[in-house]
């Protein structure tokens, strides 16, 4: 039962780098406007660079 | 054509960062290429450090690099572009910003990943519980390792119900939070003090994953609500932002309007709307009241006549003299009643509380019975304790904060895709109740604009030509008619009359019978002459066409026991037209905006729920009285703003649809608290008997939301029956 000790931190560690990077999608405005977002990413204007926070 | 060539820097806000910050609401992008051509468009206006739309809300950024940007040269870009912009005001940009989305976001993330990953200890202590081997002290690491996944969390996820239940009960009631904040934290005190002594119930699980769950209805609730609001932010657009103020030297100047002062002298210029009450100084034209009114006809006005805030300047340039402010002006007054009345609307009791209101006492006194049953009977005070939690667990208003919005998300979705915009859950619970439509006529049951009816042989080209070079409603319709083509030479527009023009070399005139000389003519709104040359003069009629579904509507509505009235602010002879050729029995005529909303008081004061279903500034007030409201997409801002329900497209037939879904999805929500209470009945006296251990309470807590959730998603078929 003592792998539990190792397999637990680990598979929490994972799952927390999963919340982090919800957290920052929220955090960054990535849910503000999913339309536009949607037709940003067929324009190839925008392909090398994101644009940035609004 | 706006007042947009004048100054009107005092739209630029100071961007933190420096620089300036200009919110502009563009109207008619809707796809990748409108995204690109706007942006683009704009970032090239002069001064521009970087644009950008949101392509969801409509709203336009722009970036000054120095705080005094030129607004009025980026507004002109978007409008070359081919869309329509206009200017937000500073103070309702700000209130956009949606902040108690992105925390009810981060709270129903943090309660995804709490419930879905306390699962990895939850589910052998499970196993533990039927016999498979698990020593006590195992039993108690895994424990602890859910308390440290699930405690933080639920207490993170648990905070926009927790400030909710603490507003409430500082104002001395309890609301549906209440008890979820108490079962909450009762849940989390319990299960710590069973883990620490060593014991086997421990619901950490079922606290993240309550709260998850509530979440997630609450969510949909607040993303249903969001859309609403910022239509309704809409309305302080629509408002002509910025007037032409004419200074003592004679020169021109925009100001913001609510700057301008009774006595002051303001330009309006044709396509523009007046911006504030005020008696006509100079100039003559043609206006249209249909905003104010509901008239379809025009109406002249010369030196000294009245006009009220919102008429749209039809052809000649007008100075007017101010007689009221804006707060005072007759469009600020519709848009106050419209707010009274959203008011008065948001005292309705939803479904979902008044289940909450008989729920709430029923097991809080439920839950301390068993408490002081349990320790009468001399089981101790610890598992009289956690009989109460469970007993709190087990009912907590899981499938009841699910129940109405899974199902109204449902049933949204549905009309959605048959072109009909939802504004709130609790419209559609408002929608299901009426048993009194009334409708308006122009826009509604009419489309609203004139069409041209009819035509003498080959004059249409030659008409076209004209037309095509003025502004008045007439003139675009025919041009319309004509498709694309070209323009002729040496346009005048002479105001209230017609344009006058070169046609290979011919002088042409259209408009009036009067001014191309038609003999014996009478003098008609919905006609237009021409003369080319010396022939003689040729007529074109335009008529307001009824929709063509308007008369199945109104007989399909009668089948669902509604009552069908017309009420207008159109002259007698046309209603009357239009009631008959629909089927409408009751009807009014020439009704003001103020009698409108009285009419429909007073359909409520003889206890009838009313529908209204309206497109014009003129209707705004009666919409947001109504029970419930639909307007169509071509109605004003104010009214789509006013109205529950909004439907895009030329369908009347979307009123009957719309009243199918509503009652459908009331049907599956009365229906889910039957399931929720069922499930109640049969787990709450377990809870109180001591029956249920952690696995019972996942089991059955996810089991009758998933059941509930399911259930929702029957409206589709429900509704087409």
């Amino acid at each position: 039962m003592t792998i539990l000790l190792v397999l637990a931190p680990i598979s929490l560690f994972v799952a927390l780098i999963g919340l982090c990077a919800f957290w920052w999608t929220v955090r960054s405005g990535q849910y503000e406007d999913p339309l536009g977002d949607a037709a940003r990413i067929l324009n190839p204007d925008y392909d090398d660079a994101p644009l940035g926070p609004p | 054509m706006s007042a947009i060539d004048a100054d009107l820097s005092g739209f630029v806000a100071a961007a933190p960062e420096g620089g300036g910050r200009l919110d502009l609401l563009v109207r008619g992008a809707r796809c990748a290429a409108c995204l690109a051509k706007v942006e683009k468009a704009a970032a090239s206006a002069p001064g521009v450090g970087d644009a950008r739309l949101n392509l969801t809300t409509g709203k336009l950024t722009v970036r000054f690099a120095k705080p005094d940007g030129d607004p009025a040269g980026v507004i002109r870009a978007v409008e070359s572009a081919g869309y329509a912009a206009s200017l937000f005001d500073p103070e309702a940009a700000k209130a956009a910003d949606d902040k108690e989305g992105r925390r009810l976001t981060l709270a129903l993330g943090v309660a995804a990943f709490g419930a879905g990953n306390v699962m990895m200890f939850s589910v052998p202590v499970w196993a533990g519980l039927f016999g498979q081997e698990l020593e006590p002290t195992t039993r108690t690491l895994l424990y602890w390792l859910s308390a440290i996944v699930a405690a933080p969390c639920a207490l993170f996820a648990g905070m926009p119900f927790f400030r909710s239940a603490w507003a409430s009960l500082r104002r001395g009631q309890a609301n549906m939070d209440v008890p979820i904040s108490i079962a909450v934290i009762l849940t989390l005190i319990v299960s710590f003090s069973e883990t620490i002594q060593g014991g086997r119930h421990a619901y950490f699980d079922a606290a993240v994953t309550l709260l998850f769950l509530l979440l997630v209805g609450r969510w949909l609730d607040h993303q249903l609500r969001m859309r609403a609001q910022s239509a309704t932010r809409d309305l302080l657009a629509l408002q002509a932002p910025a007037a032409r103020r004419i200074g003592a030297d004679g020169s021109e100047r925009g100001v913001p309007v609510r700057e301008i002062a009774p006595g002051d002298l303001v330009a309006v210029l044709p396509g523009d709307r007046t911006p504030v009450d005020g008696v006509v100084a100079d100039g003559a034209s043609e206006v249209d009241n249909s905003l104010i009114t509901g008239e379809t006809a025009w109406a002249s006005v010369t030196s000294g006549s009245v006009l009220h805030a919102g008429a749209l300047n039809l052809s000649g340039r007008l100075v007017l003299r101010a007689t009221a402010r804006s707060e005072d002006s007759t469009l600020a007054a519709v848009a106050r009643l419209a707010e009274a009345g959203a008011q008065s609307k948001s005292s309705y009791v939803r479904l979902a509380d008044k289940a909450a209101s008989i729920y709430v006492p029923v097991v809080h006194a439920l839950a301390l019975a068993t408490f002081i049953g349990t320790w009468l009977v001399g089981l101790g005070p610890r598992e009289a304790l956690l009989r109460a939690a469970a007993v709190l667990i087990i009912t907590c208003p899981c499938a009841l904060g699910l129940a109405v919005p899974a199902v109204q998300v449902a049933a949204s979705g549905r009309l959605f895709r048959k072109g009909v915009l939802v504004k709130s859950g609790a419209a559609l619970e408002r929608l299901a109740e009426v048993d009194w439509v009334i409708l308006d006529k122009t826009g509604v049951l009419t489309r609203g604009r004139p069409q041209l009816q009819r035509s003498p042989d080959g004059a249409l080209v030659l008409a076209a030509q004209l037309a095509r070079a003025s502004r008045h409603p007439l003139a675009q319709s025919l041009a319309a008619a004509a498709g694309p083509g070209p323009t002729a030479r040496d346009v005048r527009e002479t105001p209230g009359l017609g344009v006058e023009g070169w046609i290979a070399g011919r002088c042409a005139r259209l408009g009036r019978a009067a001014f191309v000389g038609a003999p014996g003519a009478r003098d008609s709104e919905t006609e237009l002459w021409l003369r080319v040359g010396d022939e003689p003069a040729r007529r074109f009629t335009f008529h307001d066409e009824l929709r063509p579904d308007a008369a199945k509507t109104v007989t399909e509505l009668g089948r669902r026991g509604l009552t069908v009235e017309l009420l207008s602010g159109d002259a007698a002879g046309p209603v009357a037209d239009a009631a008959r050729a629909a089927g409408v029995s009751r009807w009014d005529a020439g009704l003001t905006p103020l009698e409108k909303a009285a009419m429909v008081d007073a359909r409520k004061a003889e206890g009838r729920r009313v529908l209204m279903v309206g497109d014009g500034l003129n209707d705004a007030a009666a919409l947001a009285k109504a029970h419930a409201s639909m307007a169509p997409g071509s109605a004003v801002d104010a009214s789509q703003n006013a109205a529950d329900l909004v439907f895009v497209g030329d369908d009347l037939m979307a009123i009957v649809d719309a009243v199918d879904v509503a009652r459908a999805a009331r049907r599956l929500a009365l229906e889910n608290f039957g399931v929720s209470a069922l499930y109640n009945a049969i787990a709450a006296p377990a809870a109180v008997f001591g029956l249920v251990n952690p696995f019972i309470a996942a089991i059955a807590m996810s089991g009758s939301s998933l059941v509930v959730t399911l259930n929702a998603l029957r409206v589709a078929w429900v509704s087409r029956r």
